[in-house]
């Protein structure tokens, strides 16, 4: 079981977090015209990237949404901070 | 029966003599003893039958690396399956029996299948059992398969204990240098723990003369006192069984028998891995004859259990660790005859055991053979944690190479096989003060199996794979050890390959040409041992596995015999009364449409959004526009997935310009609350949106029927309740024994409804109310199954029952806003989407049946064309006690365009016309929603 550092909470079990998206999806502007394949895209491709990546996850009992830098295949966890200023 | 007891001393008390029997026949062993040293000492030799050819086994180990001696072991009316003789205590009682055998090990009725090995090699099931089909064979094949039988008795008491713990120094092994590295690690300061799998400390200690001028039970004993002096833990009999993601480590602990072992999830700073190394056995002719075993488990079982396996021992070994090991088992009183592998190809002669080794034009009368390929290391858990393996040509062995995060190995684990290195190797590691190294002395010459050799040799024992096994399988091109692995079954067996993987391996790469490190391992994976599912399930069911929500009236509708069950995760009233409940839900409902129902409904959603930017969140949020609701007023609408399907339904009421209110469906209030608070953070301003969740703080109850207003008159609210001040969708604030009360005109049941919410702790004076003020007027509480059926009647849907996950709400009849909305929401363009706007879409309809008939099964599809397929399926059925006739909703295909077709119904066989109907059944009007 792998911990994670919630930037409100503290190191936590795993199972206290579901994962939210990858960082840096933008939602298309759906006022206009989205092609479909821009769609399917926004809602199916994932980068899924095998090293470094950085993700949006919940920590569910706090319910805060923050950012976290981790090594997809050594699991490693590198940090994490608030999505505000991970999005920046 | 000779009895291999010696006078020596060793880990067994003498003093505590244990009866048992085996195959049915009565032995006698003592406390400290395992069921493999007892029978070994009664001169026990087959000890199990192989897994295909049902070869007679003996113990080749005597520990976890022994794969043949597996029992069935019953004790005090419990059985377990598949229990390694050489790892499970003795106790008083046992009754033990040898699996895949009958009727005993030693006279196995199906023995005689042997004799067609030369048609049973790998590949045997899926080269003949093709033709005509394979389902035709796989029955007798599964009966044959397997080993030991499941109790049909259910344990109800066996339940695994599970414990969170942490260190920063966890040591993994109890030998030598386990306990030099728990010891200094204990007394530098740090909180360390200490696991070994035996029952009792030392590992290969006990074979020694001495450690450091102590004896070794003496130095075992002073390094325990000295680890638990300084602070340190010490669990025996606790096997560290995986390594997991950040150094979470599992360890099980075994009790006595026949109770459940309990699972400790152990975080570690550091983790040094002292594990040891296990003996290799040796691929010859016949090389699995009973009395064929280990060095190491030979001398294990003199210095543990006091059971010299064998008079006159025949030795083959390749390495300098023999010559110590032997010297204690010839002081014992064994004839020792050494082989020397160089001098040719060895044969083991002998039917039920070993009689005889041949070597070249010699051969000597043994009643036991001793072998040993070399050592290898114990790297399971190294691998475990992601640590990489070298190969070591000195040693023939792969070592610990490039280490995980925070562990380290030492000892043979590590490929140090001289106690005087391993000793400072360990202390070095616990203390962190670094060490020379001591320059290794052990010595070996390569022996591994040789390709086109002749006789059958065995490389994996429980499984029955042979050298020919290996070659065939080289031959028939799976060159991968992955392959050769699942082809063979090599080391898929219950000792997953401890003692055979590292031969077939060398098989591998000798038949390829390749060397041994080329071809590389198969992936380690936990679990280390067996252990049973029930470890990782304990206490995890039921209310400590999912909690109940309660009621703040629960004690209130117990008083009045409610039949409580759980409803999405509460605890609730299903009907009130005993007896026959069909009859409670059928009054209730009569009650609900004659007069009024009152009903608990707090676990209805109550999630306020508050904040400047709410209005614009909200309709973002909702499929429906809420933009345009004026504070005061409700409306109903839909959440959406991304993905344009229905997540949730429900009102949303506007308490003020900024201030909203979701009601959501009880049993969605988790899940929407995390989706506002997703949207809310991600993609909005935070600082200008509030979500907040008053589920669990306001109770919520319902006056649902033509009489409701009567009753609420009755409580003399500070309102007006006529249907042009208060009409139907709109919500009041007023006060209720002077607390805030919120009234809102909404209906589940298509009937004048008026849902109430009140903070918890005044939800049993408005109950009480509620009830005197109906009973004048012959209203009563009803239960959620009423309330299913009231809903149903009126063609109101649940999302997850009357909806699927390709629902989308104009499959609904809501197709407004799909067309009409503006602004951006979620799911939106997912509703413009091809298959959104395919031509065969599930939509909802309501089914009729013809006078007389029964209610259609729910679940039940719906069914044209031919051949028959199915087009939709019914998600909710009930008899309508209110409409005298049965009701039903369903999903079908274009199911709008086609009311008043009628449609075949196919349940379990059986098929049934129906006639597709709007979902609503009563008061399609409105009249008594509005009134």
């Amino acid at each position: 079981m792998q911990i994670f550092p919630c930037p409100f909470c503290g190191p936590r079990n795993e199972t206290e977090f579901h994962f939210a998206g990858e960082l840096g999806k933008e939602r298309p502007d759906t006022t206009q015209e989205v092609a479909a394949p821009d769609w399917a895209t926004y809602l199916y491709a994932q980068r899924n990237e095998k090293g470094p990546v950085r993700e949006v996850w919940m920590h569910l009992t706090c319910s805060e949404l923050f950012v976290m830098e981790r090594d997809s295949v050594s699991m490693e966890v590198v940090g994490s901070g608030s999505l505000r200023e991970g999005a920046e | 029966m000779t009895s291999h007891r010696t006078t020596r001393a060793a880990l067994i008390d003498l003093g505590k003599p244990l009866r048992f029997t085996f195959d049915g026949t009565a032995y006698q062993g003592f406390e400290g003893d395992t069921l493999a040293s007892a029978l070994l000492a009664n001169g026990v030799r087959v000890m199990g039958r192989s897994f295909k050819y049902h070869r007679p086994r003996g113990p080749l180990g005597a520990w976890v690396d022994d794969p043949n001696a597996i029992m069935g072991v019953t004790l005090n009316g419990r059985s377990l399956p598949n229990c390694p003789a050489t790892t499970t205590p003795l106790e008083d009682g046992m009754q033990a029996r040898a699996v895949n055998a009958w009727p005993s090990a030693r006279f196995d009725i199906k023995g005689g299948l042997d004799l067609f090995h030369r048609w049973l090699g790998a590949g045997f099931y899926y080269k003949t059992f093709m033709w005509p089909d394979w389902h035709l064979f796989e029955p007798m094949i599964r009966k044959m398969a397997g080993l030991g039988d499941i109790s049909r008795n259910v344990l109800e008491d066996y339940c695994a204990d599970q414990v969170h713990d942490h260190c920063e120094t966890l040591v993994i092994g109890g030998g030598a240098a386990g306990l030099a590295a728990a010891r200094a690690a204990a007394e530098g300061g740090q909180n360390v723990v200490l696991v070994d799998d035996k029952p009792v400390l030392g590992g290969g200690v006990h074979q020694l003369a001495g450690v450091e001028d102590f004896a070794p039970r003496d130095w075992v004993a002073s390094e325990a006192h000295a680890i638990e002096a300084a602070g340190g833990r010490i669990l025996t009999a606790t096997t560290a069984f995986g390594i997991f993601d950040h150094r979470m480590v599992g360890l099980v602990q075994n009790g006595p028998f026949g109770t459940a072992p309990r699972l400790h999830r152990m975080r570690a700073a550091r983790i040094i891995l002292a594990t040891g190394a296990l003996d290799r056995p040796v691929t010859f002719a016949s090389n699995d004859l009973p009395g064929v075993m280990t060095i190491d488990a030979a001398c294990e079982y003199l210095a543990r259990y006091a059971v010299l396996v064998g008079k006159r021992i025949g030795v083959l070994s390749n390495n300098s660790l023999a010559d110590d090991k032997l010297a204690m088992l010839a002081e014992a009183g064994a004839e020792v005859v050494r082989l020397n592998p160089a001098d040719g190809a060895i044969c083991a002669l002998g039917r039920k055991q070993v009689r005889c080794v041949a070597q070249g034009r010699n051969s000597h009368k043994v009643d036991t053979l001793l072998v040993s390929g070399g050592m290898t290391p114990l790297v399971h858990l190294w691998r475990h944690a992601g640590g990489k393996l070298d190969w070591c040509t000195e040693r023939q062995a792969f070592l610990p190479g490039a280490a995980p995060e925070g562990m380290v190995a030492i000892g043979a684990a590590g490929g140090t096989f001289d106690l005087d290195a391993a000793l400072a190797e360990a202390r070095a590691a616990g203390s962190g003060v670094p060490a020379d190294a001591i320059p290794s002395r052990y010595k070996l010459t390569p022996l591994w199996p040789e390709p086109g050799s002749k006789g059958r040799q065995w490389i994996d024992f429980q499984h029955d794979v042979t050298l020919k096994d290996v070659e065939l399988a080289a031959r028939e091109n799976y060159v991968s050890v992955e392959h050769l692995k699942r082809y063979t079954t090599l080391g898929m067996a219950s000792d997953q390959g401890k003692t055979s993987n590292m031969a077939g391996l060398a098989a591998m790469a000798a038949v390829q040409g390749r060397p041994l490190p080329e071809v590389g391992t198969t992936t380690f994976r936990p679990p280390f041992v067996p252990v049973p599912i029930e470890l990782y399930h304990g206490h995890h069911e039921k209310q400590l596995w999912h909690p109940l929500k309660r009621l703040a009236l629960e004690q209130e509708h117990r008083e009045i015999g409610a039949a409580l069950g759980e409803y999405g995760g509460w605890l609730r009233p299903g009907w009130y009364g005993t007896g026959d409940a069909k009859a409670h839900i059928r009054q209730e409902i009569l009650t609900a449409r004659n007069a009024a129902g009152l009903f608990d409904a707090s676990p209805l959603g109550k999630i306020e959004v508050i904040g400047p930017d709410a209005e614009a969140f909200v309709d973002f949020i909702y499929y429906n526009t809420i933009s345009t609701l004026k504070p005061g007023h409700i409306r109903y609408g839909f959440m959406l997935t991304e993905g344009g399907i229905v997540m949730d339904d429900g009102v949303i009421a506007r308490l003020d310009r900024n201030r909203f209110v979701i009601s959501c469906s009880s049993s969605h209030v988790g899940s929407v609350r995390t989706h506002l608070e997703a949207w809310r953070q991600d993609g909005n301003d935070p600082d200008r949106i509030f979500v907040h969740d008053l589920t669990d703080h306001w109770a919520t109850l319902t006056v649902a029927g033509p009489k409701a207003r009567e009753v609420l008159t009755d409580l003399a609210l500070d309102m007006d309740l006529s249907p042009t001040a208060f009409p139907h969708m709109t919500m009041r604030e007023t006060r209720f024994a002077h607390s805030p009360l919120r009234v809102a005109r909404v209906s589940f049941t298509g009937d004048l409804s008026y849902e109430m919410s009140i903070r918890r702790s005044k939800a049993a004076e408005l109950w009480q109310a509620l009830v005197a003020a109906g009973e004048r007027i012959g209203a009563a509480p009803i239960g959620v199954e009423a309330l299913s059926i009231l809903r149903a009647e009126k063609g109101y849907i649940m999302i997850g029952k009357d909806t699927d996950g390709e629902t989308m709400p104009h499959d609904l009849g809501f197709g407004v806003p799909r067309q009409k909305k503006k602004v951006a929401f979620i799911g939106d363009r997912s509703l413009h989407s091809v298959k959104a706007n395919g031509a065969r879409r599930k939509m909802l309809v309501g089914l009729t049946v013809s006078v007389g008939d029964k209610a259609l099964p729910t679940g039940a599809h719906l069914v044209e064309g031919t051949p028959l397929q199915s087009v939709g399926y019914v998600t909710s059925s009930y008899d309508s006690p209110t409409l005298g006739h049965p009701i039903a909703l369903a999903l079908v295909e274009n199911g709008t365009e086609r009311l008043g077709e009628s449609i075949s119904v196919w349940h379990m066989g059986e098929t049934r016309m129906a006639t597709i109907s709007a979902p609503c059944a009563f008061d399609p009007e409105g009249a008594r929603l509005n009134a």
